[in-house]
């Protein structure tokens, strides 16, 4: 199927759903979905010709009939979730399958009063007003197609409201598993969390895949933090091999507010993942801590804009990747600093780590600066394994094997330690121990 | 313990060991001076095992076993340990964690149960008293940061925990002020014995007069053109290592003559 053809099956497949499941919606929510529709029908889907996707192909994206609706969840269990999605831990967590809300799947224990965490349907459902004036107002609907296909098709995900001087610490779990076992699912999960002035929170969003069969996520979140704001965010993704995996997380910061927006991918067979943070206040402060292990045919585009748009605010990104087999790394990194934004502190680390000859990856910094009184720099490096370190752990009698996951584990140390959620942190770092572990393994045979 | 016949190396295209010849026996401190660019850290990372060395002739008996063919990690585990002259940093792995798989892998190889969390911890202790370690930096992320007396010391530790027959000290002096040379050199002395055997190679005499050797040579243009005792090092502190190498021109210029 061409990229023309796919195009008109979301077109069509819209119109029906615009007579039929849409019809509930309020008129403010209808509206927006025709409006992204349109922005989609002008925009059709990226190709490696835009600039922004020039190292992306989406053929086996666009070459498949994906279905909404597809693949009902019968045989999960809430304790194979949490395994998967390592939060055995989590106390507070909503499970979305292929889209859709299980309540008798999630929990919640007991909230701070005036916090909601729901599911988007249930808030629809009860005619509540609140989504509304945020709820595709900061995702860029008109010139992104995927974020425009999602808005047109929303209909679930999670709605985290934190009001004023609100204080969230325990991790609110947002666990989405797409379930396939061969029908070629679709989904399209839309989260919004809004953390008002003073509040705090820390969510996890997870991405997990189940079952034999191909299918496709096209998560949009939209992040709003208030002034003097503090955010802990994670997404965490364990798609499937034959799970593929657009998403995008549009973040608005206001003053004084302090973002950590975590992104470890892990899984997919084509990932794609768009953070655009809008530093909408002085002295606003967002870290972008990111890592991609990726192996086998796997290809994973990190594509990152930091907009700086008042003055005294920091960002710091750091994002590393590891790649073995014939996997495919991207990264594309723009920070933007407006011409208000003075005394503006940028920076930004790629650093990427190849173990095999095959893997590969393509790295691009940008920064456009438009203010003349700023600190910004940017630097990636793509290398492998340091010769003198595995001599060293060698000559003290670790096996080459031993020493080469020993370095590569240290060199996402730097990423894992800032996960600040203490189970979380350990489960990834037994992940990555045993990943390495079971590498040498198979080598050895 | 090890026998060192007629050894060529060579780095790239250069030619850096020339026809080494050297027997060390158990229980013998052996120390190799010689001017910058003799060979001398060649001669170390060769008998440790590293891969950039390409061993053009002559081969290397450790316990009767050929050296040379062993990987590093095996050398390691049956008992060679070389002291770095430049210690690596290694972010991200701690220094607890580093020692305790070392120290494990080693056992396992000498048919020793591996140690468990308490056990390594007391041994540790025990060891790091011989250098006068800081506890702390057992958590901190391998010699990253640490100054140069630090990473010393914990190249000493290390030989310490891994209790090897043969010790190779690459220059372990460099970079050490008097205080830490003295501490260094009592760790080193503490750890001689009968059984192991030890190559202290130094630029300088200085480090002799701590670690007291039994034999020294003169590494110069990759060969030993020197051996003797204690007093040859005090010769060549007097003379300096010019006396060496206009020694060494006079015998190829004898050489010349002689083919003539």
């Amino acid at each position: 199927m061409l990229a023309s053809e796919s195009k008109e099956l979301y077109l069509s497949e819209f119109r029906r759903y615009r007579n039929n499941g849409a019809t509930k919606n309020p008129p403010w929510l209808r509206q927006l979905r025709e409006s992204a529709i349109a922005s989609f029908q002008k925009l059709g889907f990226p190709t490696t010709r835009d600039e922004d996707w020039k190292y992306t192909s989406l053929d086996s994206i666009t070459s498949v009939a994906f279905q909404r609706g597809n693949g009902v969840a019968k045989t999960v269990t809430a304790d194979d979730i949490s395994t998967l999605a390592l939060a055995d831990s989590a106390r507070h967590r909503l499970i979305f399958i292929n889209g859709q809300y299980f309540p008798h799947l999630s929990s919640l224990g007991a909230l701070p009063v005036g916090i909601r965490v729901e599911s988007i349907a249930e808030t629809l459902q009860r005619n509540d007003d609140s989504l509304a004036p945020h709820l595709g107002r900061y995702a860029r609907v008109r010139e992104q197609a995927f974020v425009a296909l999602n808005t047109a098709f929303m209909e679930d995900g999670a709605f985290v409201m934190v009001p004023k001087n609100c204080k969230l610490r325990e991790p609110i779990h947002l666990i989405f598993v797409s379930l396939s076992n061969g029908e070629s699912v679709a989904s399209h999960p839309r989260s919004l969390v809004v953390v008002e002035d003073g509040g705090e929170a820390r969510i996890v969003e997870t991405y997990i895949g189940w079952g034999m069969g191909n299918y496709f996520v096209n998560p949009v979140t939209e992040l709003v933090g208030g002034e003097g704001t503090l955010v802990d965010y994670y997404r965490l993704q364990r798609e499937g091999i034959k799970g593929f995996h657009i998403g995008t997380l549009e973040v608005q910061l206001g003053r004084n507010c302090n973002l950590a927006a975590h992104a470890i991918t892990l899984g997919g067979a084509l990932v794609r993942n768009d953070v655009h943070a809008v530093l909408n206040g002085e002295g606003s402060e967002c870290l972008l801590n990111g890592l991609y292990v990726l192996d086998g045919k796997q290809h994973v585009d990190n594509s990152t804009e930091i907009e700086h748009m008042k003055p005294k605010a920091t960002s710091l990104e750091l994002y590393k990747g590891i790649l073995s087999g014939s996997a495919r790394g991207v990264f594309n990194g723009k920070i933007m600093v407006h011409k208000d934004a003075q005394k503006t502190n940028a920076r930004q680390t790629n650093k990427n780590l190849l173990l095999s000859a095959d893997a590969m990856v393509n790295t691009k910094p940008q920064l456009e600066i438009y203010a003349d009184d700023v600190k910004c720099s940017h630097g990636s490096t793509i290398g492998q394994l340091d010769r003198d370190a595995l001599f060293y752990l060698r000559s003290r009698g670790l096996s080459r094997d031993d020493a080469q996951s020993l370095l590569t584990y240290a060199f996402a140390s730097e990423v894992v330690a800032r996960v600040k959620i203490d189970s979380m942190r350990q489960r990834l770092d037994d992940y990555l121990l045993t990943k390495f572990g079971r590498n040498q393994e198979s080598k050895i045979q | 313990m090890l026998e060192i016949k007629d050894l060529w190396a060579k780095v790239g295209d250069n030619e850096i060991l020339r026809g080494i010849n050297l027997n060390v026996g158990a229980g013998e401190v052996h120390a190799i001076m010689g001017p910058n660019g003799s060979g001398k850290s060649t001669l170390a990372h060769v008998l440790a095992g590293r891969e950039n060395y390409e061993v053009t002739g002559g081969r290397v008996l450790y316990e009767g076993k050929d050296l040379l063919t062993m990987s590093p990690e095996a050398r390691a585990r049956e008992g060679v340990f070389l002291a770095f002259q430049y210690p690596v940093e290694i972010p991200g792995v701690s220094t607890t964690y580093f020692l305790k798989a070392a120290v494990n892998a080693v056992r396992k190889h000498r048919g020793l149960e591996e140690l468990d969390a308490m056990e390594f911890l007391a041994l540790i202790k025990e060891k790091m008293q011989l250098v006068e370690m800081d506890q702390a930096l057992l958590n901190r992320p391998l010699n990253e940061g640490f100054s140069g007396g630090e990473k010393k010391r914990n190249e000493i530790l290390q030989m310490a925990v891994l209790d090897p027959k043969l010790a190779i000290l690459d220059e372990t002096d460099s970079g050490l002020d008097i205080d830490a040379l003295r501490i260094v050199a009592s760790g080193v002395n503490a750890l001689r014995n009968q059984d192991r055997a030890m190559i202290v190679i130094t630029h300088y005499q200085r480090l002799l007069n701590y670690i007291v050797p039994d034999f020294i040579h003169v590494l110069y243009e990759g060969r030993i053109v020197k051996s003797g005792t204690r007093e040859l090092a005090l010769e060549l502190e007097e003379k300096g290592y010019d006396w060496i190498k206009s020694q060494e021109q006079r015998s190829e210029i004898g050489d010349q003559r002689s083919e003539v």
